[in-house]
C-alpha cells in the first residue's frame, strides 16, 4: 500500500514543487544572465539582488485581471494553456533525478516510474503539447495569434523529427528505451554520449532550442513581428500558465539532454584518482548542476544570436538537421553492426 | 477486478468521445474529442501491458496525424462546403451504404470470434517487458513485411498526390 | 491561376493585417497595412500622420531665432543636424559669414550626431532582427555622446545647439580631449558589434538579398543618404555641395553594390569609421577665433526663397524657406525630411518578402517618425 500509493504521491508532490521553484528561479536567472551579458544589473529591487523577484512576479500574475476576449471560443481558450502545462509536467514522470537511495529505511528510486519505453514516452508527450499552442492561436479568434500558432506547430512538428532521430542513435547504442538503463550504459562504457555522439548532441540541442521556441528560433512569439504570437490574447493566470509551460519545457529539454547525453546523475571523472571526491556529492545534485549548465547555454545563445526567419528555420530543419540526423543513425548502425560485433 | 473496472470505464469514455466527434457543431471541437478518444485508446493498450503500442498510438495518431487534421480544419474555410451542390438524398444513400458495410464487418468479426475457440493466453513474460518492442519489430519485418511495405508505398503515393494538388505551379 | 468564379479547396484567401500603430516594431507611431498571402507580402500601404504636430505651420508663426528650437523636435535622435540645416539656410538667405572655428565645431557636432543616430539605428535594427544584446551595447556608447552634448549645450536630446551666424557658446575646457577619447571608444566598439553580426550566418541570411533596390530605382524613388549609397550611387552632400567645414577634411564615402539590407548595414558601419576620422581631423585642426559671426540685432532675411540641404544621418535634409522681407517669421517654411522620402520606398521594398522581413526593412531605411510626420 505504502509503496503503491504513498511513495509515488510524495514523489509527485516533491517533484512538482521542485520544478515550480526551479521555473520561478529560471526566470530570474534568465533576466540576470541576459543583464550580465548586456552590461546591466537586471532585477535589483525586490530583495537583495532581486532574489525575491519570482515571488513578486507570481503574485502579480495571480492578482491580475484574467480577461477573456468577447469573441473567443471560451471552452478551447481555457483548455489550451492547461494542455501545454500538463504536457510539460507529464514528462518528468520518467526522468531519473538520481540513483536509488535509502530513505527512512526504505529503498526509494529518485524517479517516478521507470517506463521501459521512457524515451518514446517523452517524445510522444512532447508532441501532445503542440495542441495547446495550436488551439490557443485558433481559439483567440485574432490574426496575430493564428499566425503565431501556425508557425509554432509547423516548427514543432518538423523539429521533432530531427530530435527523435537523434534519440534513435542513442537507442542503437544502449539497446533500451529506459532512461535508467541509458544512464547505466553510460556508466558502464565510461563515456558520456555527448562525446560519443557529438553530432547527435548538436542536433538535439538545436532541435531543443527550436522545440522550446527559444532564440534564435523564437518565431512563434517573435515580439518584433507577431506581437506575442499565440498567447497575444491571454492575460493574468492563463498567460502565466503559458509562461510556466515555456520554462518547464526548457527544463524538460535540459533534463533529457543531461540524462541522455551527459550521464544523468553520474559524477564526472570517476576514473581520475585525485578527483574521486567528486563522487561524494549526491547524484541528484549532479543532475541539478548539469541541468542548470544546459539551461545556461540556452540563455547564452539567446543573448548572442539574432532571430531566424520562418522559411529559413524550416529549411534548416528539413534540409540540414533531418538529413544529418538520418545519416548519423545510419553511420552509427553500420559501426555497431560491422565493427563492434 | 480493478482491471475490469478500468476497462469498462475507458470503453465508455471512448464511446462517449466517439459520439461527441460526430455530434458537436464545431469541427475543431470534434478534432479535440477525436484526440481524446485516441488517448483513451492508448490507455487501453497500457492496460494490456502493451506500453510500446500505447506510446506509438500517442506519438503517431494523437501527436502527428491529428495535428495535421487540426491544421486542415483550421485553415480550410468550412463555411464554403455547404454551398457546393450536394444532393441530400445521395448523401443519405451513401451513408446507409457505408454504415451497412461497417455493420456487416462488425457482425462478421463477431461471428468469427464466437466460432473460434478462445486462444490460450500466451505466457506473461513474452508479452510484458522490454520484449514488447522487439516482438513488434520482429513481426513487422518478418511475418508482416509485405503489408508493411505496401502501406509505406501507399503513404508515399498519398504524399505525392497531396503535393501535386496543393502546389500552385510545379 | 485561379479565377474568382472557380475557387477550389486549396485556394488561400488574402489576409490583411495592420502592422501598427500598436505594434512593437513600428516605432510606436507608424502603421503599415499589409496584404498577405500566407506569410508573403503582396502589397503594403504605409499610413503616416500619427505624430503630426504641424511643425512647418508652427515655424511660420515663430520668429527666426525661435525656429531652431522647433527643428530639434523633428528628427529627435539627430537634433544637431536639424539645427545645422536650418541655421545654414538662414545664413545663406542673409549672406552671413560664419567664423571658421564655428564651422569646425558645427562639423564636429554633426558628425557626433551621425554617430549617435547610427548607433540608435544599429541597435534598433539588430533588435528588430532579434539580437537584443547589440541594442543595449549601442545605447551604452550613445550615452557617452549624449554626455558630450550635455556638456556643450546642457541638453541630452533636444539640443538647440546652433544659432544663426554661429554657436550659442564655445566648447567647454577639456571637451576636445573627451571627444577624442570617444572616437577611440567608438573605433574600438564598432568592430566588437561586427563580431556579433557581420559574419553571423543568421544575420547574413536575414539581410543578404533582402529588399534589393537598384541604383536606377533608388534615384527614381528619391532615396537619399546611406540607403542610396548602398545601391551604388555615389552621392553625399558633404562631398558634392560641401557645407560647414567639410571641404577641409579628408574622408571617404562608402558605397555599396547590391543595394540590399546587408549593404545598407555595411555602408552605415563604414560611416562610423569615417565620422570618427572627420572628428579627429577637426579637433586636431581646430582654429582659434570667435564662434559667432556678424549678425544683425534683428534677424530678418530679405525677400526671396532659398533651398539648402545637408547630409543628415538619414539622408538629404533640405529646408525650403521663403521670406517676404517684412515680417519677423518665415512666409513659407518647408522641410524635405529624409525619413519621409525614404519611407515611401517601403512598399517597393517589402513586396514579395515575408512578414518577418518587413520588420528588418523598416529598420534598414532608418526612419524617425517625428521627422516623417513633422
Amino acid at each position: 500500500m505504502v509503496d503503491l500509493i504513498v511513495v509515488p504521491l510524495l514523489k509527485i508532490v516533491v517533484l512538482i514543487v521542485a520544478v515550480l521553484t526551479a521555473v520561478a528561479y529560471m526566470v530570474l536567472l534568465e533576466r540576470k544572465v541576459q543583464a550580465w551579458v548586456q552590461v546591466r544589473l537586471g532585477p535589483m529591487r525586490v530583495g537583495p539582488h532581486g532574489v525575491l523577484q519570482p515571488v513578486a512576479d507570481v503574485l502579480k500574475l495571480l492578482i491580475k485581471e484574467d480577461i477573456t476576449p468577447s469573441r473567443v471560443d471560451r471552452w478551447v481558450f481555457t483548455l489550451a494553456p492547461i494542455i501545454v502545462l500538463v504536457c510539460a509536467f507529464w514528462v518528468f514522470a520518467v526522468i531519473p533525478v538520481g540513483p536509488t537511495v535509502e530513505l527512512f529505511g526504505r529503498e526509494v528510486s529518485l524517479q517516478l516510474t521507470d517506463l521501459n519505453v521512457g524515451l518514446l514516452y517523452v517524445v510522444s508527450i512532447a508532441s501532445l503539447g503542440i495542441y495547446g499552442t495550436i488551439l490557443a492561436g485558433w481559439s483567440s479568434n485574432s490574426k496575430y495569434p493564428l499566425l503565431g500558432s501556425l508557425r509554432a506547430s509547423a516548427q514543432l512538428v518538423s523539429y521533432e523529427v530531427a530530435v527523435t532521430m537523434t534519440l534513435v542513435t542513442i537507442i542503437l547504442l544502449t539497446g533500451s528505451l529506459s532512461f535508467n538503463r541509458i544512464v547505466e550504459v553510460q556508466r558502464d562504457m565510461g563515456v558520456w554520449f555527448a562525446f560519443l555522439q557529438p553530432v547527435a548532441f548538436f542536433i538535439y540541442f538545436v532541435g531543443g532550442l527550436a522545440e522550446t521556441n527559444r532564440a534564435p528560433f523564437d518565431l512563434p512569439e517573435a515580439e518584433q513581428e507577431l506581437v506575442a504570437g499565440f498567447h497575444t490574447e491571454y492575460s493574468g493566470i492563463r498567460f502565466a500558465l503559458f509562461f510556466l509551460a515555456e520554462y518547464t519545457n526548457m527544463i524538460v529539454v535540459s533534463a533529457v539532454a543531461v540524462t541522455v547525453f551527459f550521464g544523468g546523475w553520474l559524477a564526472p571523472f570517476p576514473n581520475v584518482g585525485w578527483l574521486s571526491w567528486l563522487g561524494y556529492i549526491p547524484g541528484w545534485m549532479w543532475f541539478v548542476i548539469k541541468v542548470f549548465g544546459v539551461l545556461y547555454a540556452f540563455l547564452w545563445v539567446r543573448a548572442t544570436f539574432p532571430r531566424y526567419r520562418y522559411d529559413q528555420l524550416m529549411r534548416l530543419g528539413w534540409k540540414v538537421l533531418i538529413p544529418l540526423a538520418i545519416a548519423n543513425v545510419i553511420v552509427t548502425a553500420a559501426v555497431k553492426v560491422w565493427w563492434l560485433s | 477486478m480493478g482491471e475490469g473496472v478500468a476497462f469498462y470505464l475507458l470503453a465508455a469514455l471512448i464511446l462517449a468521445c466517439g459520439v461527441a466527434v460526430v455530434t458537436v457543431r464545431s469541427a475543431v471541437h470534434s478534432v479535440i474529442f477525436l484526440v481524446a478518444s485516441f488517448l483513451l485508446v492508448a490507455m487501453l493498450y497500457v492496460l494490456l501491458h502493451a506500453e510500446f503500442l500505447a506510446v506509438i498510438q500517442v506519438l503517431v495518431y494523437a501527436g502527428g496525424i491529428m495535428v495535421l487534421y487540426l491544421f486542415v480544419v483550421m485553415l480550410v474555410n468550412l463555411k464554403r462546403a455547404p454551398e457546393q451542390r450536394v444532393d441530400p438524398r445521395r448523401r443519405d444513400r451513401l451513408g446507409i451504404l457505408v454504415g451497412g458495410a461497417v455493420l456487416a464487418e462488425l457482425v462478421a468479426i463477431g461471428l468469427y470470434a464466437f466460432m473460434q475457440p478462445l486462444p490460450a493466453s500466451p505466457p506473461a513474460e513474452t508479452v510484458a517487458g522490454a520484449n514488447n518492442i522487439e516482438r513488434v519489430g520482429w513481426l513487422l519485418y518478418t511475418d508482416f513485411l509485405v503489408p508493411f511495405e505496401v502501406a509505406s508505398v501507399l503513404l508515399l503515393v498519398a504524399l505525392i498526390g497531396a503535393i501535386v494538388l496543393a502546389k500552385r505551379e510545379l | 491561376m485561379s479565377t474568382p468564379g472557380s475557387q477550389s479547396l486549396f485556394d488561400t484567401d488574402e489576409l490583411v493585417i495592420n502592422m501598427g500603430p500598436q505594434h512593437p516594431s513600428t516605432h510606436g507611431v507608424l502603421r503599415v497595412v499589409l496584404k498577405l498571402d500566407g506569410e508573403r507580402v503582396i502589397d503594403a500601404d504605409v499610413v503616416i500622420g500619427y505624430l503630426h504636430r504641424g511643425v512647418e505651420k508652427l515655424c511660420e508663426s515663430r520668429d527666426w531665432t525661435q525656429i531652431v528650437l522647433i527643428t530639434d523636435r523633428m528628427d529627435y535622435v539627430a537634433a544637431a543636424t536639424n539645427n545645422l540645416g536650418y541655421v545654414e539656410t538662414v545664413e545663406k538667405m542673409m549672406g552671413i559669414e560664419v567664423p571658421r572655428r564655428a564651422r569646425y565645431i558645427r562639423t564636429i557636432l554633426s558628425e557626433l550626431q551621425r554617430l549617435a543616430s547610427h548607433l540608435i539605428w544599429l541597435g534598433t535594427h539588430a533588435a528588430d532582427i532579434g539580437a537584443l544584446t547589440v541594442f543595449l551595447y549601442c545605447l551604452r556608447e550613445r550615452e557617452y555622446i549624449l554626455d558630450l552634448f550635455e556638456e556643450f549645450c546642457g541638453a541630452r536630446l533636444t539640443y538647440n545647439s546652433m544659432r544663426v551666424g554661429g554657436l550659442p557658446g564655445d566648447l567647454p575646457p577639456g571637451w576636445d580631449r573627451k571627444c577624442l577619447e570617444l572616437c577611440d571608444i567608438v573605433d574600438q566598439k564598432v568592430p566588437e558589434y561586427e563580431t556579433l553580426l557581420t559574419q553571423n550566418r543568421i544575420w547574413l541570411n536575414r539581410t543578404k538579398g533582402i529588399g534589393v533596390i537598384t541604383a536606377e530605382q533608388a534615384v527614381a524613388l528619391g532615396f537619399s543618404g546611406p540607403p542610396l549609397r548602398a545601391s551604388g550611387v555615389l552621392r553625399d552632400i558633404r562631398k558634392d555641395e560641401p557645407y560647414a567645414a567639410y571641404e577641409e577634411f579628408e574622408f571617404d564615402i562608402p558605397v555599396g553594390e547590391a543595394g540590399d539590407t546587408y549593404d545598407r548595414y555595411l555602408v552605415r558601419l563604414e560611416e562610423f569609421r569615417q565620422s570618427t576620422r572627420i572628428i579627429r581631423q577637426a579637433i586636431e585642426g581646430l582654429p582659434e577665433g570667435p564662434i559667432i559671426g556678424k549678425v544683425p540685432r534683428l534677424i530678418k532675411p530679405p525677400a526671396g526663397e532659398t533651398y539648402h540641404a545637408i547630409e543628415s544621418p538619414k539622408g538629404e535634409l533640405g529646408y525650403f524657406i521663403a521670406s517676404d522681407g517684412k515680417s519677423l517669421s518665415p512666409y513659407r517654411f518647408r522641410v524635405r525630411p529624409p525619413s519621409l522620402c525614404n519611407l515611401q520606398v517601403l512598399p517597393t521594398l517589402v513586396r514579395g518578402h515575408l512578414v518577418a522581413d518587413v520588420v528588418a526593412l523598416i529598420g534598414t531605411i532608418d526612419i524617425v517618425l517625428g521627422e516623417v510626420d513633422r
